[in-house]
C-alpha cells in the first residue's frame, strides 16, 4: 500500500498492551483517512450505546492518505474521533501542525486507543517501539509545559506531541487535546475522554520515508499548488487571518454578540482582525508543508497583561470578545492564552462566559451563586476569573465546566433558554438568524453547531441565495458542501486550503490518485464523500439521536434579531426548519426521521451497517 | 581558488521564516527521493512561536568539521567550499557532528555515515531548498552580499527615522 503507512496500532491502557493490525485496502479506500477511517474504525471497536467516559469507549486517533508528504498543507493533519461527551453522538476534531506528519513516518495510519490506565501515563511511539511511561510529573500541567516536559525526559527535540491539560484531566466536556503548544483538536470534549483514561500526552518520533505512488507527476502538483497558495484564493489567511470575519460579519449583522442578545457588536471595531494585527501581530507561522502559513501569534506588549502571547483565530477572538461584550484585545488575548494553558476548546467556553454572563443579568445566577464575581456583559476580569474557574473546576466553574447545555441542567430556572447550543455543542460566530442555510447547516451537523462541517455560512453571506429565507432546495446546497468537508477531513488537507483547488473533485481524485496510486474517478470519490457523511449519521443513529436533536437554540427560534436595519426581527420558525429538514432528508435520501435507508446504505456498499438502521425502523 | 567572501551558501532570514519545513521535504526529496526530515541536509528549529529558524552548512573558513575527522574522509572544495564526504573513509564515528556549532553534519540513518549540505552541486537550478522557500527567506549568499545588505538596510533606517517627524 503506497500512501497509507497500512498499519493500525492498537493500545490497551488497561493491560498496557499493544498491537498492529494491517489497514485493510478495502476499509482505506471505502473511507479514505482522516475522520471517515477514524469514524469507521470506532464503529468497528465500540457497542452501541457506550458511554463517552467509558473505558470501552475508544479514542481513535487518524492520518490521511496524504499525511506525511509535501502537499501543500495535506501533510501535516491528524484527527481524533470518539463519542463526544458533549453531543452523546460522533465527536471529531482536527488538528494540523507537525504531529500528523511525525505519527505517518512512525509507520501507523491510525491509532485505537481504549481502556483505562490505573495511574497517569504517556503514549510513546517511537517507530516500532510503543510504550506506556508514567506521567505522575506530568500531572496538573498545561499542553505546552507537558510538551517541554516530554522532550527532556526523551532527550529528543524532534520529539512531536498531543496532550490535555488541567480540563482534560477533570473531565471537561469542553476539553480539547493540543499539539504544538498551540494547535487544538478543539471541539466535542475530546480532551475529556483523553483524560478519563488517565491518558495524559501522545509523543511521537517517527524516522520512515514516506513516498508518494507516482513521485514525479506528484512533484509536479505540489508545485501548482505551492503557487496557488500563495495567490489570491488564500490571501485572506495569509494577511489578516481568519479574525477580518469580524468587521465583515459586523457589517452583515451576523455576528452574535452579547449571549445572542443581538447580531452585531457596538464596539467591533475595537476587537477587528486590523487593530489586531496592527497592534498585536508580532509573527505568523506555519504548520510543516505550508507555504500558505496562517497562525497568527499575538503578544501583548504593554499594561496590565504584558507578555500574553496567544495564537489569535475568528472564533476565539469573537466567543471571547463580542459574545462576552468585551472589547479589550489585551484581555481577549489574555483569555485565549488561559483555554490554551488549560486545554479548553476556546469557542465553548467564550459562548459559556456569555451564558453565565445572560443569567447574571436576568438574575438567574446573583452575586453569591457565582462566588462575587461581577459577571456583566463586556468585563473583561470576569471573564477572564471564569475560565480560570472552568479549567481548574473550582467554585461555579465546577458546572461551567461542562458547557452550557450541562450547565444550564444544573442551574434550572429557564437557564436552558439561555443557552445557545445544538446537540450540546456549544454556537459559533455565525448569528443564525439571518443565515437560513447555515441554520439548516448548523441543525444537521453531525458534531452540532458547527461551521466547519460546511461553509453555508458563505452561501448565505455571499448573497448567493437570500439569506433571510427558508426554501427548497437549501438541502440539496449542504448536503454537497458536507460531502466535500468529509473529504478535506478525510484526505487530510487544510480547510483553509480549500480554495486552491479550482475543481475539488478532480483535482481531490487526481492528488489521492498520486499519493496511493489507486485510481479513482471523481465520480467514485464523490461517493466516498457520501459514505463518510452517511457513517457519521450512522454512528449517531445508533447513539440514539434523532430528527429532534437536528434543531436550533432557544434564542434562534424564538428571539428575532432587534436591531433595525437589514435583518430586523429575523428569527428561524419551526415551520421553516421543519421544511429544511425534509428537504435535506430527502437530497440524501434519508427517511423523514432523517435514518438512512438501507437501499442508501446499500448503494453506497455499506451493508455492514444495516442493523443499524433496521433496528430503528422496528423500534 | 575561489577566496572565502566569494563562496556562496544558503543564509536564512529568520525574520521571513516561518518555520514549514518545505526546505526540508524538498532537500529530503531531492537528495534521498522521499519525504523524511531526518534525511535533510537542511533542518528547522522553532525555538518558541515568534523564533523560527532554518540551519545549514555555512562553508566556514578553516571548517572545525574537516579538522575533527581523524580519517581524512573530510575536505572542503577549494573551488565552492563545500564539505565533501568520502563515504569509504567515514565510519560514522561522529566527531565532525561534535564539532561542527551550527548541527549541518547529521549521521544518516541507514548508511550510517556523515552527510552535509553540498548546494545540490549536481542541480543546474542549484539549492532545492532556495528554489522551495514560500517565504523567501533562504538565499544563495556570499558573505560578502549579506553584509552589504544589511549596511544598506541601517542606512535606509537610519534616513526613514530622520526624515519622520520626532
Amino acid at each position: 500500500m503506497l500512501g497509507y503507512a497500512g498499519k493500525v496500532l492498537y493500545v490497551d491502557l488497561s493491560s498496557g498492551k499493544t498491537r498492529t493490525e494491517k489497514l485493510s485496502e478495502e476499509t482505506a479506500k471505502k473511507y479514505i483517512g482522516g475522520i471517515g477511517l477514524g469514524m469507521q474504525l470506532w464503529l468497528a471497536n465500540s457497542k452501541a450505546g457506550v458511554d463517552a467516559f467509558s473505558p470501552e469507549n475508544p479514542l481513535v486517533l487518524a492520518l490521511g492518505p496524504v499525511s506525511g508528504t509535501m502537499f501543500p498543507t495535506g501533510g501535516n493533519g491528524h484527527a481524533f474521533i470518539s463519542k463526544s461527551p458533549a453531543t452523546g453522538g460522533v465527536g471529531e476534531a482536527v488538528s494540523h501542525g507537525t504531529f500528523g506528519a511525525e505519527l505517518k513516518r512512525a509507520g501507523y495510519d491510525a491509532v485505537i486507543m481504549s481502556g483505562k490506565s490505573d495511574r497517569p501515563v504517556y503514549l510513546w511511539i517511537d517507530d516500532d517501539s510503543v510504550q506506556l511511561l508514567d506521567a505522575a510529573q506530568l500531572v496538573g500541567k498545561s499542553p505546552s509545559e507537558t510538551e517541554d516536559a516530554i522532550k527532556d525526559e526523551l532527550g529528543d527535540y524532534y520529539v512531536r506531541v498531543a496532550s490535555i491539560g488541567l480540563a482534560g484531566e477533570k473531565l471537561s466536556k469542553i476539553a480539547c487535546i493540543l499539539n504544538e503548544k498551540t494547535r487544538a483538536a478543539g471541539r466535542t470534549g475530546l480532551g475529556a475522554v483523553m483524560g478519563s483514561k488517565n491518558l495524559k500526552a501522545i509523543a511521537v518520533r517517527g524516522t520512515r520515508d514516506i513516498v508518494p505512488a507516482q513521485p514525479e507527476p506528484f512533484m509536479e502538483m505540489v508545485k501548482e499548488f505551492h503557487e496557488r497558495m500563495k495567490g489570491p484564493a488564500t490571501q485572506k489567511y495569509r494577511t489578516l487571518g481568519t479574525v477580518e470575519n469580524v468587521l465583515i460579519n459586523n457589517t452583515l449583522n451576523c455576528m452574535p454578540s452579547n449571549n445572542y442578545a443581538n447580531a452585531r457588536f457596538e464596539n467591533a471595531e475595537k476587537v477587528s482582525g486590523e487593530a489586531l494585527n496592527e497592534r498585536y501581530v508580532s509573527k505568523i507561522i506555519a504548520c510543516s508543508s505550508c507555504p500558505m502559513r496562517c497562525e497568527h501569534e499575538a503578544v501583548v506588549r504593554e499594561g496590565q497583561y504584558k507578555g500574553t502571547m496567544a495564537r489569535m483565530e475568528y472564533e476565539t477572538l469573537w466567543a471571547m470578545g463580542p459574545y462576552t461584550g468585551v472589547d479589550h484585545l489585551d484581555a481577549i488575548i489574555k483569555a485565549a492564552e488561559l483555554c490554551t494553558y488549560y486545554g479548553l476548546d476556546a469557542q465553548s467556553a467564550g459562548v459559556t462566559v456569555g451564558f453565565v454572563m445572560d443569567c447574571h443579568e436576568k438574575g438567574i445566577l446573583t452575586h453569591d451563586d457565582l462566588g462575587g464575581i461581577d459577571a456583566h456583559f463586556g468585563n473583561a476580569e470576569a471573564m477572564l476569573k471564569l475560565i480560570e474557574l472552568m479549567g481548574k473546576r473550582e467554585g461555579i466553574g465546577n458546572i461551567l465546566a461542562d458547557g452550557v447545555k450541562a450547565a444550564a441542567e444544573k442551574i434550572g430556572k429557564g437557564s436552558d433558554k439561555l443557552a445557545q447550543h445544538i446537540k450540546g455543542l456549544e454556537v459559533t460566530g455565525y448569528d443564525l438568524r439571518c443565515l437560513k442555510t447555515a441554520a439548516l447547516a448548523f441543525a444537521v451537523s453531525f458534531r452540532g453547531a458547527d461551521h466547519n462541517r460546511t461553509s453555508a455560512y458563505a452561501v448565505d453571506m455571499k448573497g448567493k441565495v437570500d439569506r433571510l429565507k427558508a426554501e427548497k432546495g437549501r438541502g440539496k446546497i449542504v448536503k454537497d458542501l458536507e460531502d466535500t468537508y468529509a473529504l478535506i477531513d478525510s484526505l487530510i488537507v487544510c480547510k483553509n486550503s480549500r480554495g486552491a483547488f479550482y475543481k475539488e473533485l478532480p483535482e481531490m481524485a487526481k492528488l489521492y490518485g498520486l499519493v496511493t496510486g489507486y485510481n479513482i474517478s471523481p465520480e467514485e470519490l464523490a461517493t466516498a464523500a457520501e459514505r463518510i457523511s452517511t457513517l457519521a449519521k450512522l454512528i449517531n443513529v445508533r447513539e440514539g439521536l434523532s430528527r429532534k436533536d437536528d434543531t436550533l437554540p432557544w434564542k434562534v427560534m424564538n428571539e428575532p434579531i432587534p436591531d433595525d436595519g437589514p435583518v430586523k426581527g429575523a428569527l428561524v420558525t419551526q415551520d421553516e426548519l421543519d421544511l429544511m429538514l425534509d428537504d435535506y432528508y430527502q437530497a440524501r435520501g434519508w427517511t423523514l426521521e432523517g435514518v438512512p435507508t438501507t437501499d442508501k446504505l446499500k448503494e453506497l456498499g455499506m451493508d455492514e451497517f444495516s442493523n443499524i438502521v433496521e433496528a430503528k425502523q422496528e423500534a | 581558488m575561489v577566496k572565502i567572501h566569494e563562496r556562496k551558501f544558503v543564509s536564512v532570514d529568520p525574520d521571513k521564516c516561518v518555520g514549514c519545513q518545505t526546505c526540508e521535504y524538498a532537500c529530503s526529496f531531492t537528495k534521498e527521493k522521499a519525504f523524511n526530515p531526518v534525511k535533510s541536509r537542511i533542518r528547522v528549529v522553532r525555538q518558541n512561536q515568534l523564533v523560527n529558524m532554518a540551519v545549514t552548512c555555512r562553508l566556514c573558513e578553516e571548517p572545525a568539521c574537516v579538522a575533527a575527522c581523524p580519517r581524512d574522509a573530510l575536505t572542503q572544495s577549494d573551488e565552492t567550499g563545500i564539505i565533501m564526504i568520502d563515504k569509504d573513509k567515514c565510519n560514522g564515528c561522529g566527531w565532525c557532528i561534535e564539532a561542527c556549532d551550527y548541527g549541518a553534519m547529521m549521521l544518516h540513518p541507514e548508511t550510517k555515515t556523515v552527510y552535509s549540505c553540498d548546494l545540490c552541486k549536481d542541480n543546474p537550478k542549484g539549492p532545492q531548498c532556495v528554489q522551495w522557500c514560500p517565504e523567501e527567506a533562504l538565499t544563495l549568499v556570499t558573505s560578502d552580499t549579506l553584509a552589504q545588505k544589511a549596511r544598506i538596510s541601517a542606512i535606509r533606517k537610519l534616513f526613514q527615522e530622520k526624515k519622520s517627524p520626532a
